[in-house]
């Protein structure tokens, strides 16, 4: 169960593995995630959105990026190797509906996420404009499945090494200057990114759609961890969201909230990358021996 | 662990008890006159520091003079407080014989779980509290210790290393999905499994046991005891799928009309965690307990050396709730080196709805414990880090309607606690996931499942039972509920 069928390496820090979840694969809609785990006692277990899924051959897709000791330990799985637990899909699958005109901005890896909205989105019947940021050219993914369904498609990197120098929310304000104007707009990436195209939003009142990525422990409503405020309530991510109104949002709180752990989880990384580092050492040295 | 030595020969007080016994000598005088047994317990300056389990349990001799201060009453009034109604009078009966094979057998026919019950069921309100023992000395501390009676027995048999499958009957070819594998579901599917169907257990999380996993600390529940408990349903032929969430991996409807399954019970316990609804309650260093306890117990994120889960360091921590999950937050803290743990409880003592040797166990690990006090804001840093929390006194007012008097707060008594984390442990609003998923099945106003007295649903072949019903309640309550429902979809197979 869970086997890794095919694993891509898309940038230096970016992975893509493809995994043999066939009830996943057939149940899953766009917008939707799972939670996994590597190792059943002491693993720690980490929300990833579905990007994609065949459920033909009965895989799901996922896309991740190493930030932290659970995220590199994921990406030590070759294929042919199996995660020992994953669960899904979890949170409410997006809201698709023909609306108008439809700019999808996914940043970094939320470009990935954004994908099967994107598709449905343009399934529906609406002009689909996509937005890709990245820091660099290294970082950008899903350019050509994007180019396959947009109607417009815009790269931008934040060092100009591809596409428009700019960050995300300069095209976006431009097309919300525009005419006609986007009638919805669906923002995922960093928290940042996404509360910075809420802000570039907000002045011209349009619907804007924000994809949360919280700490979570269960992901089926129990734990609590994951809560937002979203309009002045409370509201938990796992099961309320993972979409919200990006204009109810409060992203200050949810920021600071990610950080909670932010000293254990920086030092837990310090460690895996000395771990890997002597690993590395240890198997130079075998070979010369 | 300092387990007491075994009990070889009975010293003179015991034999000449027991000797009286077989001579149908015994006199109630004899027998109330029999010290209660205290049971020895880890030192709490040690205990402090490990997760180990706080209560070691009876010597033999200790229980079997425990067991002889039972009456035997023929009118048994602990019996109708036992909510499956273990025939306790019977049990304790075979310990002080030393028979406790079958002693554990007079267990098993009510209750499948003795060895989890002796350690989590609130006996002072139960089976203990109508103990003629206790009314006869005019102490509930004195009434006779069954819960404590119930662990021994149940561990006496584990510790000899065999493992007792229930018989099973023939198989019916008949399928039954159970949802959760916490107390109701475990039950549900071990009634299920002895009748021949063939059961399947769908649990969410990465690990079965539910609350006895994920919410009851190693201290006070060890897991290999529950792990017995589950390794014995397997043995029984009964699948656990974990996982699996039913209602998201595959809907209840395809249970039941593509994968072939006869009857579903749903014992999926509470749900999200509720809060105080006060300012402040997103800081970082603000948690639920179940979000607390989880970290702890099913990540086992106490054992710093190997677990990938982190937990809040926490110096001075604020308990909110007076419950036993409430107690095992505020124990956990106290492990997890926090140099203060308060519990703010809003009644008094006497309200608080946590087992009596779990506040006693509490006090004496350090946790101070404030009465007639509620917390009204939150406050933190420009970080958003807890920094204190701003509380009220309160006074006892009038009874509400569960009988309890209700607090009423004085006036102008702001005052603030210093506290860098607070854990809400104050209950669990039904789960949502159900209702979102599921709209045939009927639901109460506060989101619980209404069923009928057999346990039945509002949608065919669909019975549920445990927290999911009843709100947030105990271990015993759910297992009765589970084998009430199995009971129920027993019949209807077996009409079929």
């Amino acid at each position: 169960m869970n086997k890794i069928i095919r694993k891509v390496r898309l940038s230096d820090e970016v992975y893509k593995i493809v995994v043999e979840a066939p009830l996943i694969a057939a149940e899953r809609r766009p917008g939707q995630f799972v939670i996994v785990q590597r190792d059943t006692d002491f693993g720690e277990r980490i929300p990833l959105t579905i990007a994609d899924a065949d459920p033909r051959a009965g895989t799901i897709t996922m896309v991740f990026q190493t930030v932290g000791k659970s995220t590199h330990n994921l990406a030590l799985l070759e294929e042919g190797d199996s995660i020992a637990n994953l669960l899904g899909p979890l949170g409410r699958p997006t809201k698709i509906e023909k609306v108008g005109t439809v700019v999808c901005v996914g940043g970094g890896i939320g470009a990935a996420p954004l994908y099967p909205i994107a598709q449905g989105m343009k399934k529906a019947g609406n002009r689909l404009v996509v937005i890709i940021g990245a820091r660099n050219r290294g970082l950008v993914i899903m350019e050509e499945e994007m180019r396959a369904i947009a109607d417009e498609l815009i790269v931008v990197t934040d060092d100009g090494s591809y596409g428009r120098k700019a960050l995300v929310t300069e095209p976006l304000k431009e097309l919300c200057d525009g005419d006609p104007r986007p009638d919805m707009v669906v923002a995922i990436g960093p928290p940042i990114m996404m509360k910075f195209c809420v802000e570039t939003t907000r002045p011209f009142g349009i619907h804007t759609v924000v994809s949360l990525n919280t700490i979570m422990i269960d992901g089926t409503g129990m734990c609590g961890g994951c809560r937002v405020t979203v309009g002045g309530k409370t509201k938990f991510v796992c099961v309320d969201g993972p979409e919200f109104d990006g204009h109810q949002v409060d992203f200050s709180n949810m920021l600071a909230r990610m950080g909670a752990y932010k000293e254990h989880e920086n030092e837990a990384h310090d460690r895996c990358h000395i771990d890997m580092q002597v690993k590395k050492l240890e198997k130079e040295r075998g070979e010369k021996a | 662990m300092n387990r007491p030595a075994e009990f070889e020969a009975p010293t003179a007080s015991v034999r000449g008890l027991l000797e009286k016994l077989g001579e149908g000598r015994l006199s109630v005088r004899d027998r109330l006159a029999i010290p209660p047994q205290e049971m020895p317990a880890q030192d709490p300056a040690a205990r402090r520091g490990n997760m180990d389990e706080v209560a070691l349990g009876y010597s033999e001799e200790q229980a079997r003079l425990e067991a002889l201060r039972c009456l035997q009453c023929k009118n048994a009034p602990c019996i109708a407080s036992c909510p499956v109604g273990i025939d306790i009078p019977g049990f304790i009966a075979e310990i002080a014989a030393g028979r406790y094979a079958e002693s554990l057998a007079v267990l098993k026919k009510s209750n499948l779980f003795p060895a989890i019950c002796g350690r989590v069921c609130p006996q002072e309100v139960q089976c203990q509290a109508t103990c003629t023992v206790g009314k006869s000395l005019k102490s509930l501390d004195k009434a006779v210790s069954i819960g404590r009676l119930e662990r021994f027995a149940a561990d006496r048999e584990r510790e000899s290393g065999r493992l007792e499958v229930p018989a099973v009957k023939p198989a019916t070819g008949k399928r039954v999905a159970v949802v959760g594998s916490g107390p109701a579901g475990l039950a549900a599917a071990a009634d299920l499994a002895k009748e021949g169907h063939a059961v399947t257990i769908f649990e969410a999380f990465h690990k079965p046991g539910g609350v006895m996993i994920y919410g009851i600390p190693e201290f006070r529940l060890p897991k290999d005891i529950v792990g017995r408990e589950i390794e014995a349903l397997e043995q029984m032929g009964v699948e656990i799928r974990t996982n699996f969430l039913v209602g998201r991996t595959r809907s209840l409807k395809d249970l039941l009309d593509r994968d072939g399954f006869a009857a579903v019970f749903i014992g999926s316990g509470a749900g999200l965690p509720k809060f105080m609804d006060i300012p402040g309650e997103n800081l970082i260093g603000v948690f639920s307990a179940n979000e607390y306890l989880t970290r702890s117990n099913l990540m086992r994120a106490y054992d710093l050396q190997h677990a990938d889960t982190p937990i809040f360091k926490a110096k001075r921590m604020a308990v909110l709730g007076g419950g036993n999950v409430a107690m095992d937050a505020a124990r956990t803290a106290v492990r997890m080196g926090a140099e203060k743990v308060f519990l703010v409880y809003r009644r008094t003592e006497r309200e608080m709805p946590a087992r009596v040797e779990e506040v006693a166990h509490a006090r004496e690990e350090g946790v101070v414990f404030r009465f007639l006090e509620s917390p009204t804001r939150i406050l933190g840093d420009e970080r958003k880090r807890v920094t204190g929390m701003e509380c009220l006194s309160y006074t006892l007012g009038d009874p509400d309607a569960s009988g309890r008097r209700s607090p009423v707060a004085v006036p102008g008594s702001e005052h603030l606690l210093d506290v860098d984390a607070v854990i809400v442990a104050i209950g669990n609003e039904s789960h949502p996931l159900l209702l979102q998923t599921n709209p045939e099945i009927a639901v109460s106003r506060r989101g619980n499942i209404i069923t009928d007295e057999t346990g039945k649903t509002s949608m065919d072949r669909v019975y549920a039972g445990g927290d999911i019903v009843l709100g947030a309640a105990t271990v015993i309550l759910a297992m009765g509920e589970g084998r009430r429902a199995a009971a129920s979809i027993n019949r209807l197979l077996a009409e079929e």
